[in-house]
Parts: C-alpha cells; sequence; structure tokens
C-alpha cells in the first residue's frame, strides 16, 4: 500500500508547497506503515529532491499533453497511478492547481475528501481531518468514511518535516485520452513565489494614496525578505496587480506575518488574512477594525512609519537570515 | 443556450459564527442568510449576461430543504427564469454533486456554473465533481467567459497571472472575480419572482462520504501590542526577540 502525493510545479520547478504535501503524506505513512509515491505531471527538473522530504518513490507523467495544465487529463493520470500503486489516501496541496484536480478525482474514485486542511489526520480510532471553515472564523474536524481518501493540504500550515530519503524517479503512463480544453496563451505577470506560499507578507490598503507610493512598501518587503499584497480596492482601482490581491474575491493566505499599511480590516480583507500566525497593523486611525484582529499595532502615518522601518530593517539586516 | 447555475445558501459574511450541539451544528439563531457571493455575483449574473445576450434560459438549482426557499427566489428576482430545489440536506459536496449531476444529466445544459468555493464549507469541490460525473471539461477559478457561438473562451487565474483557454460546450466553470458585477434586485424582478417555477425533486439516497465530527472556534486573540510611532524599530525587535519571526 501507498500514500501517493500529486506534487505541483511551476516553471519546470518542483512548488515549495509540493514539499509540504509530501512531508504530510511521509508523516501519515509513519503511522499507518505505507510507502510515499510522489507523483508529478509535465516538464519539471530535480524530481529526485521529493525524497529530501519523505517521498521513497516519484512517478513522472512524461506525456507532452501535460505540458498545459490539463486537470481532466491529471486526473485520470493520478487515478491509474493511485490504482496501481494500492493507494489508501492521496494528497494535494490545496491551491489552483488541486482545487482543480482534487474533487474530480473525488468523484471519480468515489473517495471522500477533506479540502483545505490545517493539521495532520488523527487516525486513532476514524480518519478525521481539520480544515479551516466559515472563511478562516473556525475548524471542522472531518471523518472521511471511504476506504481511499483525499486530502488537499493548506499551504503554510503543515510543518515541513525531513526524512532525507533518496526518492527514486520512474517515467509513469496511462491512457489519458484527448482534453477539450485548448491553452490559448499564458499571461504571467510575477515569477515570484505565490502569495499562499509566503513566509512573511507586506501588504497596503488605500491608505497609500496612490499607486506611485508603493516604492517603500516593496522597499520594505525587500528588506525584510517577504512578498507583496494589497487590498482589494487597491486591486480594483489597478494600482496593483490583481494576483495581489488578499481577501475573501482575492486570494487567502496564511503567512507566518501579515503586516498591513493603511488597511482598516474590512471583515471581507480578514477573511483572506486571518490565519496568519502573526499580524500587525499599521494605521493612522486608532479605531481601525484591524487593530482588534492584530498582535502588533502602530498608530501611525504610513508615510513617516514606513521609511523608518525600511532603514531599521537594513541595520537589522533581517533579509540576510 | 441552456444553463444552469448552482447556487448555495450560506451565512452572511458578517455573521458571528457559533456552534450548538455540543460544536456540532452551526448556531443559525439571529443569522441572515445569502446565496453564496461568489454564486450570485459572478456565476449567476454572467449566466443571465450571456442569456441576454445570445437567447437561452438560465436555471439556479440548489440542494436544501424548503427553508433554502426565500433564498433560491432571490435568483429569481434577479433573473434566473426558473429554480430546482432537489429536496435533501447534503452532508457532503459529493452528495450535492451528484444530485446535480443528475438533474443536468436528465435535462442537458450546454454549461453549468458555480461560484469558485463557498464562504462556509470553503471547500471548492461541487464543480469539479459535477464536471466528473457528467464527464465534461472543467475550467476553475474562472475570471472571463465570453461565448462565439458554441466556443467558450475563458480567462482562468493562474499562479501569478492568467491563462486564456478554449472549450466547446457542455462544459462546467467555476467563476471568480473579475466575470461579471453583482446586479441588485428590482422591484418588478422580485414581483415576477414569486410566480416564477421552483420545481422541488425528492433526493435519491446517497451515503456520506464525510461526516463532520465538530467545529471548533479558534482561541481569542490576545490584546494588539501598541508601538509607538515615533520609534517603529522597536516593532522590528519585537518580531525578532517576542514573536521570533523575522
Amino acid at each position: 500500500m501507498s500514500i501517493l502525493v500529486y506534487a505541483n510545479t511551476a516553471n519546470k520547478e518542483i512548488h515549495k508547497s509540493a514539499f509540504e504535501a509530501v512531508s504530510y503524506g511521509a508523516q501519515v505513512a509513519e503511522k499507518t506503515g505505507d510507502t510515499v509515491t510522489a507523483i508529478v505531471a509535465g516538464e519539471a527538473q530535480n524530481l529526485d529532491s521529493l525524497g529530501k522530504y519523505g517521498a521513497d518513490k516519484v512517478l513522472h507523467l512524461t506525456d507532452s499533453k501535460l505540458n498545459d495544465f490539463q486537470p481532466t487529463l491529471i486526473a485520470k493520470a493520478v487515478q491509474a497511478a493511485a490504482e496501481s500503486e494500492g493507494a489508501s489516501v492521496i494528497i494535494f496541496t490545496h491551491d489552483l492547481s488541486g482545487k482543480s484536480i482534487a474533487p474530480l478525482l473525488s468523484a471519480k474514485m468515489n473517495a471522500g475528501i477533506v479540502t483545505g486542511a490545517v493539521a495532520l489526520p488523527n487516525m486513532d480510532s476514524d480518519f478525521v481531518v481539520k480544515k479551516a471553515v466559515f472563511s478562516g472564523k473556525a475548524y471542522a474536524h472531518v471523518k472521511i468514511n471511504t476506504a481511499v481518501k483525499i486530502i488537499a493540504v493548506t499551504p503554510n500550515a503543515i510543518e515541513k518535516k525531513e526524512y532525507g530519503k533518496s526518492a527514486s524517479v520512474e517515467s509513469f503512463s496511462a491512457d489519458l485520452g484527448e482534453s477539450r480544453l485548448t491553452v490559448k496563451e499564458q499571461r504571467i505577470e510575477s515569477t515570484d513565489l505565490p502569495l499562499t506560499e509566503a513566509d512573511l507578507v507586506v501588504s497596503a490598503g488605500r491608505g497609500l494614496k496612490g499607486p506611485e507610493n508603493w516604492g517603500m512598501i516593496e522597499d520594505f518587503a525587500k528588506e525584510l525578505g517577504a512578498a507583496t499584497a494589497c487590498s482589494r480596492p487597491v486591486s480594483d482601482m489597478d494600482w496593483r496587480p490583481h494576483h495581489e490581491h488578499v481577501g475573501q474575491t482575492g486570494v487567502a493566505i496564511r503567512p507566518n506575518l501579515y503586516i498591513a499599511v493603511g488597511i482598516s480590516g474590512a471583515i471581507q480583507h480578514l477573511a483572506g488574512v486571518n490565519q496568519s500566525k502573526v499580524i500587525v497593523v499599521i494605521n493612522t486611525d486608532p479605531e481601525a477594525p484591524f487593530f482588534k484582529s492584530a498582535d502588533y499595532g502602530i498608530v501611525g502615518d504610513a508615510f513617516d512609519v514606513v521609511p523608518k522601518l525600511v532603514e531599521a530593517a537594513k541595520a537589522m539586516n533581517i533579509s540576510a537570515n | 443556450m441552456k444553463i444552469l447555475v448552482c447556487i448555495s445558501k450560506v451565512p452572511d459574511t458578517t455573521s458571528k459564527i457559533a456552534f450548538t450541539d455540543g460544536n456540532t451544528q452551526f448556531d443559525s439563531n439571529g443569522v441572515q442568510f445569502i446565496i453564496n457571493p461568489y454564486d450570485e455575483w459572478y456565476a449567476l449574473v454572467r449566466g443571465l449576461e450571456l442569456k441576454e445576450a445570445n437567447g437561452g434560459s438560465v436555471t439556479v438549482i440548489n440542494v436544501g430543504e424548503a427553508e433554502n426557499d426565500p433564498t433560491i427566489r432571490k435568483a429569481l428576482a434577479i433573473g434566473a427564469d426558473d429554480a430546482v430545489r432537489i429536496n435533501t440536506n447534503p452532508k457532503d459536496a459529493l452528495t450535492a454533486a451528484s444530485l446535480i449531476a443528475n438533474y443536468a444529466k436528465e435535462n442537458g445544459f450546454d454549461m453549468v456554473l458555480c461560484g469558485k468555493e463557498t464562504i462556509d464549507y470553503n471547500g471548492s469541490q461541487v464543480a469539479g465533481m459535477i464536471a466528473s460525473f457528467l464527464d465534461q471539461p472543467y475550467v476553475s477559478n474562472a475570471s472571463k467567459l465570453d461565448m462565439n457561438a458554441n466556443v467558450a473562451t475563458i480567462e482562468r487565474d493562474i499562479q501569478g497571472g492568467k491563462e486564456v483557454l478554449e472549450v466547446e460546450v457542455p462544459f462546467v466553470l467555476s467563476a471568480a472575480k473579475g466575470m461579471a458585477e453583482a446586479r441588485i434586485p428590482n422591484m418588478r424582478g422580485i414581483m415576477a419572482a414569486r410566480t416564477k417555477p421552483l420545481n422541488v425533486i425528492e433526493a435519491a439516497a446517497i451515503e456520506d462520504s464525510t461526516t463532520v465530527v465538530e467545529y471548533e472556534l479558534p482561541p481569542a486573540k490576545g490584546e494588539c501590542r501598541m508601538v509607538s510611532a515615533d520609534n517603529p524599530a522597536e516593532l522590528l525587535e519585537l518580531l525578532r526577540n517576542e514573536a521570533k519571526i523575522i
């Protein structure tokens, strides 16, 4: 028997969140006594690096049809792999890839699924997975009743454990059929680490008054080694690109540190960031609702405070850590 | 063009989240329920725009009990032609998706539109499952949908950008921000909704693939520790030495 992990790639590299998913699978396998098989679709390099986080074996789907992201075909291939490996648990990352593929597989295999998992399953008697619900305002402990179980793990939620195994890489093929989706164009605006996987995030809102003032936010993020994000109005006004928008209608993130500058903290914004481990709020208005959800706060003008933070971060040489 | 839009009933975004019965049930006391925003703002409204431009019909479907009817009527007020409610309280996404897929199979639609996720369970599951049950192509997190005869051009979010896809009908899509602008129902729509058909279908029994054992609220946040604007460097010291995250 095995635990099968779909390892997501971007720009032919294994994703940070894929290592987390493999480590999650390996920690489950420690309890069940299974082996860990990772599966990678399309062109990618350094597949053996998955061994470091616990993969015993890597199946590489080299069919050129998969060089474009084709969820239906990938689901077919993962199902074939799950059957040939005798997989009892199948792990995905709860990001755009996992959200596309995992539900397809769940319906195909009639396998119970929990998406957005934030902890290892409790396998004491049943198989129960904790997930975030109500847009981060609560958790649910969900029992999976079927023999084959699917879990999609939230990025940044799981402590990565190192195993230092050497994984064998094998090519794997399955009858994929043809996709009816044709990819016409890809427009990549940013090749940075996706926001959902960033450990530190500096975010700013309308309080910055205009897109020309983002230089200090970018400087601050650079000094911390952080990613940049923004609130909805800022993305709606095209001050910042859409993929930086965090909140209910944008992306939900859970970094170790979320610094919000000039964002009041509307409930829709909180829904996207309330899972962050530490929240810092910098705002001119001491009554801004965001302070209620913050761990640290500064009441002050961003144009005064942020440049001082940039200087202090430089002096502390933070990004070098 | 026959369009099916799946709508879910969820607590309003600003609702206080609490649980009863030993943390096994959501406490709906005093909670205002709405159509799941992604289903309403993006999937339903884009469906209506396509119908207005190209002709056809928009049917909304919900899996739930009679208490959902006022929420479903709102979708009719916004402009859907008719509604279907499959009469059961589904415990998991596979059940809801399988019931919707069976209805879609029997009635034949050019496209099934869903929101990208519900704001209560945050699963992002039902749309993909419907596609799988119907054996139709699936596009998730779509931010744009245009039709040219039978061919859809769809933009979807990918890591750090967008992807443009083409697919012929039928297909299943989950809708994200950018797809359409929310519409507020007008008085004429609200009046018309009263007499539009809302058909109730009994549900086939399906075994639950998952069961919520217990809900849990996160621990309350402690006090926010304030740092003086005169000495912002102290913030970084605290983040390094107290929070130990930088």
